[in-house]
């Protein structure tokens, strides 16, 4: 389905927020915003939510010190029970000691893995993935805000003039 | 300019006061002979303890086989009951050694967390330099007392320190080796040393900090930063050497590389802690105004992040020691494994399994009830830190918290709060001439 957007190109990320903000209390919902870099505080301005990516981080590591505790007394334990410096390996709280350092790798190793797997998820990139970004010029030194039009075009470039942009222009978009 | 709170300075006096007759009950009850000592471990365990050690005593005797076994045993049982009498006699001293310790040592933190600080030149921090001032200022009476205790170490007040009595190295081997290092002259030289660096950075740097608020230049806020970097060299040296002389040597047999490390990450997060604890404290108060919830998430950061470092030290040392299984080695956690459970466990839940599930969430670090709660929580997790370190070495198995214990935390923790919110009131709270000030109050993350 194609719907009607506006697309507005700024040189500047300083700009860029007073434009967000201004749209924003013009009652405009911006659909999307695409900066060459992470913008400080851009999320805040365009009143995104918070990430959710924290509590996610939080489950894989305690994911991955259950594997890294499951596994190590499979394979210590149970499996292949081996005497190593003279602590014979019937136990294993008796040799966990020897397993922290697994504990906290496989932690942090899960923890760092499956959040940026999550995040590509989320975020929706995966491979071969064409790309969204409408104007190539935002990968270099543009910042573009996307506005979805609903019969009020006129208006809507009136304002984005006034916020300081170097270009706007109506596309048709698909989603 | 903070003035200092009439309800705060009767509270502080009220636990010195307080604190000093709980630790005069400590040292008059302590026993001064043998039969005494026997009789209060008696009449404290029942027939358990005493009795135990004395059928021991006597199958040890029998095992020689020889006419003499009666003897022997009888030999035996009497360095016990000087060994227990010296321990029962140590527990006040150990009580006020590990109080004067403790708090000394969250100075010294401060005093390291300001030096990184300034040398670092960071900007978010230039607004908390006076109440860091003000809580290192403690360094000078803190340093002086936990002087004053390990003079009369030497001068043989007590039996903390085995290897200041001649006897004892007459008998061994071992610490003959060290008297070239370890022997009372050089101790103490080498203590006045560690002070007297410690000390004059703390006034140098304080006297300059003052003198750039009203300068018309940078130069004083450079020579700080030059100075605090020197500082940093020093420190890092002597801290180390402090760690092994005044605490390591408790157990001269026993000996650990990081514990130097060790015992800073103890000093360095209890630091944090107060300097978070202090700042939430005056902004209760109404005092500085310009610090905002960004400075505090970051202290509580730092809470953080140096909670799970001292795990880290004190897991590095324990698990090499338990791996080699090296018996001169792992006495040192033979002896807390046995006779301090509970305080060696709780140290680590308190200290480690605590603030990392109370501090772990971003939000929580900007709440200050939630950093009050955790910081009090890691405090007494690191006096039981320090706790662990001296009393195995000084009491052995006849620990308690008790009387002189509470006492030297009342009283030192008296001294401190009134000490350093003394100093608080010397200077405006806020400078006004660092060339970080503007960055500093526009803090924002």
């Amino acid at each position: 389905m194609a719907s009607k957007v506006i697309q507005a190109l700024y040189n500047d990320d300083d700009v860029l927020m007073h434009a967000v903000k201004k749209v924003r209390a013009a009652h405009h919902h911006i659909e999307e915003v695409y900066t060459p870099f992470p913008v400080h505080g851009l999320d805040k301005a365009m009143g995104l939510a918070g990430t959710r990516i924290a509590i996610t981080s939080f489950m894989y590591g305690c994911l991955g010190l259950t594997v890294a505790i499951v596994m190590m007394n499979y394979i210590m334990i149970e499996d292949w029970p081996q005497d190593i410096g003279g602590k014979p390996s019937f136990s294993y709280l008796e040799n966990m000691p020897a397993f922290v350092p697994i504990m906290f790798e496989m932690t942090v190793f899960f923890a760092a893995h499956l959040m940026v797997i999550t995040f590509y998820l989320r975020s929706k990139m995966w491979p071969f993935k064409k790309a969204e970004n409408p104007d190539k010029r935002t990968t270099d030194d543009h910042f573009l805000m996307e506005i979805g039009v609903h019969d009020n075009e006129s208006e809507l470039a009136e304002l984005l003039w006034e916020t300081g942009a170097v270009e706007v222009k109506v596309t048709e978009k698909d989603s | 300019m903070y003035t200092f709170s009439n309800r705060l300075r009767i509270g502080s006096f009220i636990a010195m006061a307080v604190g000093l007759l709980f630790l005069g009950i400590g040292f008059v009850s302590a026993p001064s002979t043998v039969e005494e000592a026997k009789a209060m471990v008696a009449s404290a365990h029942g027939d358990g303890h005493g009795g135990g050690h004395a059928e021991e005593a006597t199958a040890h005797g029998e095992e020689q086989g020889h006419g003499a076994a009666a003897a022997h045993g009888e030999e035996h049982d009497a360095s016990h009951d000087t060994h227990l009498l010296h321990q029962l006699q140590n527990r006040p001293w150990s009580a006020l050694y590990v109080a004067a310790f403790f708090f000394f040592m969250i100075a010294l933190g401060v005093l390291a967390f300001y030096a990184i600080q300034r040398a670092a030149q960071a900007g978010w921090s230039p607004i908390l330099f006076r109440v860091m001032e003000g809580i290192t200022a403690y360094l000078v009476p803190g340093g002086i007392i936990v002087f004053v205790i390990l003079v009369l170490s030497v001068l043989h007040m007590n039996h903390m320190f085995v290897w200041m009595d001649p006897e004892t190295v007459a008998h061994d081997k071992l610490l003959q080796g060290k008297a070239g290092y370890l022997n009372p002259t050089f101790f103490l030289i080498r203590a006045a040393i560690f002070l007297g660096g410690w000390i004059f950075y703390r006034q140098h740097s304080r006297k300059l900090s003052l003198a750039q608020d009203e300068s018309d230049d940078n130069s004083n806020f450079v020579k700080n930063f030059r100075w605090s970097a020197g500082f940093l060299v020093f420190y890092l040296v002597t801290e180390s050497m402090m760690s092994w002389d005044w605490i390591m040597s408790l157990d001269p047999h026993w000996f650990s590389t990081l514990f130097g490390w060790y015992v800073f990450a103890s000093m360095f997060v209890s630091g944090i802690t107060v300097i978070a604890l202090v700042v939430i404290y005056l902004k209760s108060r109404g005092y500085l105004e310009n610090v905002n919830d960004s400075h505090l998430h970051d202290l509580a950061k730092f809470m953080f992040g140096i909670s799970i470092f001292w795990t880290y030290l004190w897991f590095a040392q324990f698990m090499l020691i338990w791996y080699a299984d090296i018996p001169e080695e792992v006495t040192y956690y033979v002896a807390r494994f046995q006779d301090y459970k509970l305080p060696f466990f709780g140290m680590l839940v308190m200290n480690f399994v605590f603030p990392l599930l109370v501090l772990m969430n971003s939000d929580y670090k900007r709440v200050n009830w939630f950093v009050v709660m955790a910081g009090i929580v890691v405090l007494l997790g690191h006096y039981l830190d320090v706790f662990n370190m001296v009393m195995p070495a000084t009491v052995g198995d006849q620990w308690y918290i008790g009387l002189p214990e509470i006492g030297g935390l009342l009283f030192f923790g008296g001294l401190f709060v009134f000490w350093v919110f003394t100093a608080l009131t010397k200077a405006p709270l806020q400078p006004k001439r660092n060339p970080f000030i503007e960055e500093s109050k526009h803090f924002h993350y």
